[in-house]
């Protein structure tokens, strides 16, 4: 059994005029001490998907079907008390910006020990000294003088590890990092990155990382999802996915990234861009933008198919597969 | 009709204003009532019964009469008398008139104030900005109420009581005027700050339009909603303050009362148990600010897009 | 933290100045001693002497020099009706009105935080509709017709006998509908407890609490609804914020997300309009002090306007004026102290 496994998820904001579907149908699992990306433009559902794991969207968001099973408990039918008690104990996260991230009025320490004190009974001087410890994992210089310092007192690089500390204060089984490094500043935004990764390797804690960077995620991660308008296009696992990707909005991605060109030669750039959730296409939601699209794109969303080890989501993969089968028969 | 007209009343209905009034039934009441009152104010003469202002009408004799439907009761005055026997119904159409006047010319002239310095201060900056700005702090710390009653306590001492009641209207408008215009110039500001970042603005200067006609004819078009907003609160706000003035004996005469001063004259006889003569008034002076508010509200969620949330 | 303080200390002068230059403007437009001091029968001659002697012909600027002067040495003048220095007056008066503001400060706190608090947790709830509606009604009623209309119930009483007498369900309507009066609304009482000097207080006796509850009933009732509408705004705003959500990541309870992490960051801004808004409400203490003919530095202001007491009207301003600045620069400082964010350089970190 998987440590957490997402089954058919359906997440829909209410608001005027009827609901918008910001998830629909999302199914992926994640293994003790496994490593998953997820990857997708701004506005594709990725930061909705993280929330959702911890029933934390913010209103008029709520999870409208599916099951979120985290060790077979299903997270979306939960009691707001017993989820506290999984919410930073047994899941972690880490969010995009840690300059909104943590409260700027409360002390470094005073965030960190509360953390503490919500999930275990225990002193405050045995809190902070937990706090102390997992500061100094973290590679934070004069950990002791922190705990009594303010957010706005710290870099941003500091107020990220800080933040990394706190996710790792009670040991959890997952941590679910949303954009750990975009807000950051490039030159240690990879120092971060090796940090995050050297840290989960450590403890075998699994980490689903969201971001739109196909190069953290091909260096980071064992298995990746690539999500386009609120679905999952295509899954499976990353080394095959960069080297072969199966989707044509996959490889628009993989085309578009710097290294992949000539020097000199233009940027591969995906025509168009990315539907509101207001006015999402019929069918495949990608048809508009696809050089493959045809009228059978337009009238339904694919089912998945298996290609190798990954599963896509894209009538010409399956037309393609179906001609090979052909050929084999044929052949044989 | 002419064309243009019509295609405008056309676009009006096309509108994102009239769509969200329409669906609105809040917004729909509130105008209704406030439309009733406007127009029942500028036909008081012709719906009053009797004319307050006329002495030859008025009997003593039938002074604290209550409104009808109590005991000793006259049907001829439908919501009683005032303490010089005047019908209270008449001197309430008459008195929202003056409000209302009051009300509207106060906030033209703050709305004149308010544009003018919020202009200068938004498009020249610099010690102009600092200098004017500085005045509306102080002004508004001091809260718009202080001033106008300081400003009105100085005029009533300099004028003297004859000569003031003679001139309150435009006294009093003037006064409101001048302590509420730093709540428009920090729109008009703000406004023009945010307008100054655009394009049009340097394009308009490339061009080589002067700055006055780049302040007039380019930014103040596109601070309009903003003004709209704040004038109806304000129109609100000021007719408050001429209750208060008045309450305060700073404002309209008894002889030619204003809600505010109607309020006033009846608390003098509220002990005696003729709780009538100030509290109908009164109502009434609730209802009008508060259908203001509720359109002012209405009209900031609906023209403000930033506090439009679903 | 020396350097914010000189800067807010030297604010605080300039604008002190301003209101002193408005306040002798005005002593000098209206006021004119002489008419006081001396009657009609003094001639055109000893009036100019007595004018040189006053130093009345001096340059404007000597004159101004000598006011100020003398007001930084408490000497606001003599006040022509009580025929005592004004800032004795004033002083005598002053009790009074801080017994009000604080009465009507402290009904605003004890009601608007958790009623905004409240409404801004559960937008939905009918309780937080109910209360959002009466606070909108609420800013669009005059003071003066909030004490008008509590001292017809609570004080006069209100006897309803819309409904027949004979059915029970009318008896009970009306005696339900009808209200008994009998609340002081007339000054502040004959138990006073003398605190110090000629200053006494009503909050130390039955008596004195009862005449001083509607009052600062009715000088709360126009500040509670803002400060609700304010609360609920600025909490609904702090709850939409990334730490907030983040604080709920931790597996924190409710509790303590809303009463630690959201309420701690909503008050910051509050206080600062807090602060200028007990400014505004010495503006309506005129108003509620007439009302109920309460005997404080309001009442005392509208009083000197009416018999024409100029130096008085002189005095009030700058006393007032001092007050309001003083209360500004105090908040900026508690602002400074409470926001970590703030540097105490004026500037936001």
């Amino acid at each position: 059994m998987s440590l957490l496994e997402v089954k058919d998820l359906d997440v829909r904001f209410a608001v005027r005029g009827g609901d918008l579907t910001a998830l629909r149908g999302i199914s992926f699992s994640l293994d003790k001490g496994e490593r998953l990306g997820l990857v997708g433009e701004s506005g594709a559902g990725k930061s909705v998907a993280a929330f959702s794991i911890l029933n934390l969207i913010a209103r008029p968001g709520y999870i409208a079907a599916g099951q979120i099973l985290f060790e077979g408990k299903d997270l979306a039918a939960m009691s707001e008390r017993e989820l506290r008690k999984i919410r930073g104990n047994r899941i972690a996260m880490i969010f995009q910006d840690p300059m909104m991230t943590l409260n700027p009025v409360l002390t470094i320490g005073t965030q960190m020990v509360e953390a503490l004190k919500a999930h275990r009974r225990i002193s405050t001087r045995a809190a902070r000294d937990i706090a102390l410890n997992k500061l100094r994992k973290v590679q934070i210089p004069s950990p002791e003088k922190r705990l009594d310092q303010y957010p706005h007192e710290l870099s941003g690089g500091m107020r990220q590890r800080v933040i990394i500390a706190i996710a790792l204060l009670l040991d959890p089984e997952i941590i679910i990092a949303d954009e750990p490094t975009t807000a950051l500043d490039v030159t240690i935004q990879a120092e971060i990155m090796a940090l995050l990764l050297e840290l989960c390797e450590q403890d075998n804690v699994a980490l689903m990382l969201i971001t739109h960077d196909l190069g953290v995620v091909s260096q980071v991660t064992q298995r990746m999802l690539v999500m386009y308008s609120g679905r999952i296009i295509e899954q499976g696992p990353t080394r095959e996915i960069i080297n072969d990707a199966q989707h044509p909005y996959t490889q628009g991605l993989i085309n578009a990234l710097p290294q992949m060109g000539e020097p000199g030669e233009r940027l591969f750039q995906i025509p168009g861009s990315m539907p509101s959730l207001k006015n999402v296409p019929t069918g495949c939601p990608f048809h508009p933008r696809c050089g493959f699209a045809t009228d059978q794109c337009k009238r339904r969303m694919p089912e998945y198919v298996r290609s190798g080890n990954v599963d896509v989501a894209c009538y010409e993969v399956s037309n393609l597969i179906e001609q090979e089968k052909c050929m084999q028969e044929v052949e044989s | 009709m002419t064309t243009a007209t019509l295609s405008r009343w056309d676009r009006f209905r096309e509108s994102f204003l009239w769509y969200s009034f329409k669906r609105d039934k809040v917004a729909i009441a509130s105008f209704i009532v406030l439309l009733s009152m406007v127009l029942s104010a500028i036909f008081a003469p012709l719906l009053a019964p009797a004319d307050p202002y006329d002495l030859a009408q008025i009997n003593i004799m039938n002074s604290e009469l209550p409104p009808v439907g109590l005991d000793g009761s006259d049907p001829a005055f439908p919501l009683g008398t005032d303490a010089q026997g005047r019908d209270l119904l008449s001197t309430i159409l008459y008195g929202t008139r003056v409000s209302l006047l009051i009300g509207f010319g106060a906030v033209v002239l703050q709305a004149a104030l308010g544009i003018l310095f919020g202009l200068l201060a938004g498009y020249l900056g610099g010690r102009v900005d600092s200098i004017l700005m500085r005045i509306a702090d102080v002004q508004l710390s001091f809260s718009t109420l202080m001033v106008a009653i300081i400003v009105g306590a100085v005029f009533k001492a300099s004028f003297g009581n004859l000569m003031f009641g003679e001139v309150a209207i435009y006294m009093l408008i003037f006064i409101i005027g001048v302590a509420e215009w730093p709540q428009i110039a920090r729109t008009v500001r703000a406004s023009v700050l945010a307008e100054k970042k655009k394009e049009y603005v340097d394009a308009a200067k490339v061009m080589g339009f002067r700055t006055r006609r780049i302040m007039f004819r380019h930014i103040l078009p596109n601070t309009l909603s903003p003004i709209f907003v704040i004038a109806t609160v304000q129109i609100a706000n000021a007719i408050i303050s001429e209750a208060a003035l008045s309450f305060l004996g700073l404002g309209m005469p008894e002889t030619q009362p204003s809600l505010g001063s109607l309020i006033k004259s009846g608390f003098d006889y509220i002990q005696s148990g003729s709780w009538w003569i100030s509290l109908i008034p009164g109502l009434v002076l609730v209802v009008l600010v508060l259908v203001i508010n509720l359109l002012g509200d209405w009209l900031r969620d609906v023209m403000n897009p930033r506090l439009y949330k679903g | 933290m020396l350097a914010f303080l000189v800067q807010r200390i030297s604010q605080a002068v300039l604008v002190m100045f301003v209101i002193s230059v408005i306040a002798f403007a005005i002593q000098d437009g209206l006021g004119d001693p002489l008419q006081q001091m001396v009657g009609m029968s003094v001639s055109q001659d000893e009036r100019e002497a007595i004018r040189e002697e006053m130093g009345l012909n001096d340059p404007l600027v000597v004159q101004y020099v000598r006011f100020a002067g003398n007001a930084l040495q408490g000497d606001l003048g003599i006040s022509y009706f009580y025929g005592k220095p004004t800032m004795d007056v004033i002083l005598e008066h002053l009790p009074a009105t801080l017994e009000l503001v604080i009465g009507a400060s402290l009904i605003i706190i004890i009601f608007s935080v958790p009623i905004g608090v409240f409404a801004a947790i559960r937008p939905q709830a009918w309780l937080s509709k109910f209360f959002m509606g009466v606070s909108t009604v609420g800013i669009s009623i005059p003071v003066f017709l909030t004490a008008i209309v509590l001292i017809q119930i609570f004080s006069i009483g209100v006897t309803v006998d819309w409904f027949p007498q004979d059915a029970g369900w009318g008896q009970w309507l009306n005696a339900a509908l009808s209200t008994e009066g009998g609340l002081p609304s007339y000054g502040r009482g004959d138990d006073l407890t003398p605190l110090f000097g000629t200053w006494e207080s009503g909050f130390f006796s039955q008596g004195g609490l009862l005449h001083l509850i509607l009052p600062s009933v009715s000088l709360a009732s126009i500040m509670l609804p803002l400060f609700i509408r304010l609360i609920r705004a600025e909490m609904m705003e702090v709850l939409q914020s990334d730490y907030i959500r983040y604080a709920r990541a931790k597996g924190l309870s409710s509790s303590r997300v809303y009463f630690l992490h959201a309420l701690k960051n909503t008050m910051l801004p509050v206080i600062t309009v807090g602060g200028v808004q007990i400014g505004i409400m010495v503006a309506y203490t005129i108003l509620t002090e007439t009302v109920f003919q309460w005997p404080g530095v309001g009442l005392m202001f509208l009083e000197a306007i009416t018999r024409s007491d100029i130096p008085l009207i002189v005095a009030y301003l700058m006393v007032v004026g001092l007050i309001f600045v003083i209360t500004n620069t105090v908040v900026d400082l508690i602002y400074g102290l409470v926001n970590p964010t703030v540097k105490l350089t004026g500037k936001k970190a």
